[in-house]
């Protein structure tokens, strides 16, 4: 699987990082790198072996349904780059 | 005093020979002196230190000390602590300031503690030699024109130069066994589930563990009783009884089954590292140990199934970095769509982007079963690896790293070469399971570890072989020149 400059806009955009021409094309070269190494894989068969997405055979833990966390909107929105009226401020989305 | 360990700097302490406040004072002044050189620390607020040391010594005084209160804790700078800048090696968090505690930074205040600072890291802890932080390089005491190793590149030169006596890490795929190594420290990986990660920036969720780093397996240990335990903030947390991790620490090592997997003594070894290992088990033949050679097939495959799952919940814990609630946001840009691409490319370094689309790629559409599937499939086969090798042995060993730390810049330009660092380690993360690096001597004048893995929960056992060993070594305790 070879990539092109232009996958590697299309995965730029999808992961929201803009992205030079130039840049795109050195990170070409150093992408198809580490997907050849992932190519590896394919050399194993791995038909019927079930996936393993975690290290532990746990289940997820419930809670009483129960507040316990307390508002800290004017902490947390010390440290937001733009906030107005207890808000968080982004370009116009809505026309 | 700065090569004591940490029992005998809590002796110092509880018999007055010395003040938390002077002890803290004597390393925030070693920091003043070697960090501008060898950048260990990214944030230092010695107010903050200082008035924790002050407590510390309060509790002293009413003699109320633990086995940590009064000694100073260098942080990698991953761990958020309310009212401390928290970078993560990252521009985009180069402003950002914690409004909360990480679990593993309010156990060492609740054990009263002192956070000396806030160590350096490769961003957002990936890499494998602390070049990719945003705040520069970091020097190896043993040789300044060295890599530390990394992610916890920052914490390990701390320890080894001195300028803390003992710091935390975090490991994903070996960023606290390979900087070990290199630095000539000790370092344990625990069992995935064993620390809470509330509060410690997400890498790869899946695989992130924090642990200690320190001179000795002893000081580990205590740093471990303080370190492990349930919390209900992280749903990945274990309910575990707690645990006393010195508890077996003076066990005799007579009987001890250590596997030798013959994949770990493969070619891409080098010859002098391979040797210092060597030499280390047959210490543990002299201790009362006995060896089997195992295997572990899949060792190669660790490294392309690490490469599709970390890259790819990386890009999913990643995406809130958008310039909207905290971090970096671009100066200029014409819409939202180009707020999040201009915010993202200005505050993200080359490797962070790298891995960001490279997980973009093996979860898009049409791409998820050859990638991620297969990947999560190799997982399995590899966790199974060690189920298999420990019906045979009670540990396993082999070295912590392939070599010994190499040259600033010379993996720079090949992220696949850097990638192959953790060629020992990253199998660990993987199954889940809990290893340790531990000095086992020297090659080409450089500090080389000696990697133990236990099985899960095992830590103990494993502290107890890393300390049999340092009773009868030396090692642990030598110092770089010139610090």
């Amino acid at each position: 699987m070879s990539l092109t400059t232009d996958d590697v806009k299309r995965i730029a955009h999808l992961a929201r990082i803009e992205v030079t021409e130039d840049e795109a094309q050195a990170t070409l070269t150093k992408l198809s790198g580490i997907l050849g190494l992932i190519e590896q894989m394919q050399a194993v068969d791995t038909t019927g072996i079930e996936p393993m997405s975690h290290s532990q055979d746990v289940t997820q833990r419930l809670r009483e349904d129960a507040v316990t966390e307390t508002n800290q909107r004017e902490l947390f929105q010390s440290i937001a780059p733009a906030v107005e009226n207890g808000l968080y401020l982004v370009p116009k989305v809505i026309e | 005093m700065i090569n004591a360990s940490l029992k005998e700097l809590a002796a110092a302490l509880a018999s007055k020979q010395i003040s938390s406040v002077e002890l803290t004072q004597l390393f925030l002044d070693r920091i003043v002196r070697l960090n501008p050189e060898i950048n260990a620390y990214v944030t230092l607020d010695s107010d903050k230190s200082l008035a924790q040391a002050a407590a510390a010594d309060a509790l002293i005084a009413q003699g109320k000390a633990g086995p940590l209160t009064g000694i100073p804790v260098a942080q990698k700078d991953i761990f958020c602590a309310k009212g401390w800048r928290t970078t993560c090696g990252s521009k985009m968090l180069a402003n950002f300031t914690a409004p909360y505690d990480a679990h593993i930074i309010s156990q060492f205040d609740a054990a009263g503690a002192v956070n000396l600072g806030k160590t350096n890291m490769d961003e957002f802890a990936m890499g494998s030699s602390n070049e990719t932080s945003f705040f520069g390089k970091v020097q190896n005491p043993w040789d300044r024109a060295r890599v530390p190793g990394g992610s916890s590149g920052g914490s390990a030169a701390a320890v080894a130069a001195r300028m803390a006596p003992a710091a935390t890490g975090t490991d994903t795929g070996g960023s606290i066994r390979q900087p070990a190594s290199l630095c000539g420290l000790s370092g344990l990986k625990p069992t995935y589930g064993v620390c809470s990660r509330y509060g410690m920036i997400a890498f790869a969720s899946s695989l992130d563990q924090a642990g200690p780093m320190a001179k000795s397996a002893e000081d580990l240990a205590l740093m471990m009783n303080v370190m492990a335990g349930f919390d209900s903030r992280d749903s990945t947390s274990l309910q575990r009884e707690k645990e006393d991790y010195t508890r077996d620490l003076a066990k005799p090592l007579a009987g001890l089954r250590i596997g030798l997997p013959k994949e770990y003594f493969a070619e891409g070894l080098d010859a002098g590292v391979a040797k210092v290992v060597e030499e280390a088990i047959a210490q543990y033949r002299k201790l009362g140990a006995e060896t089997v050679e195992i295997s572990l097939p899949n060792t190669q495959l660790s490294i392309p199934v690490y490469y599709v799952l970390a890259p790819a919940e990386a890009s999913s814990n990643l995406s809130r970095y958008d310039g909207v609630r905290y971090g970096h946001r671009a100066a200029e840009y014409t819409d939202l769509m180009d707020m999040y691409c201009k915010t993202r490319a200005e505050g993200f370094g080359a490797e962070v982007k790298r891995r960001i689309m490279v997980g973009t790629y093996v979860l898009s559409a049409g791409y998820y079963d050859a990638y991620y599937l297969k990947a999560q499939q190799l997982r399995r086969l590899i966790a199974q690896d060690f189920e298999q090798a420990f019906r045979q042995c009670d540990v396993i060993m082999g070295p912590a790293a392939p070599g010994t730390a190499f040259k600033a810049g010379e993996k720079t330009d090949d992220p696949v070469a850097m990638y192959l660092e953790d060629l020992y380690t990253i199998a660990v993360n993987l199954a889940g399971l809990p290893g340790m690096s531990v000095p086992a001597g020297f090659a080409n004048g450089l500090p080389v570890g000696l990697q133990v893995i236990g099985n899960y929960f095992d830590e103990a056992r494993m502290l107890n072989v890393g300390h049999a060993y340092q009773q009868v070594t030396d090692w642990h305790t030598r110092m770089p020149e010139g610090i």
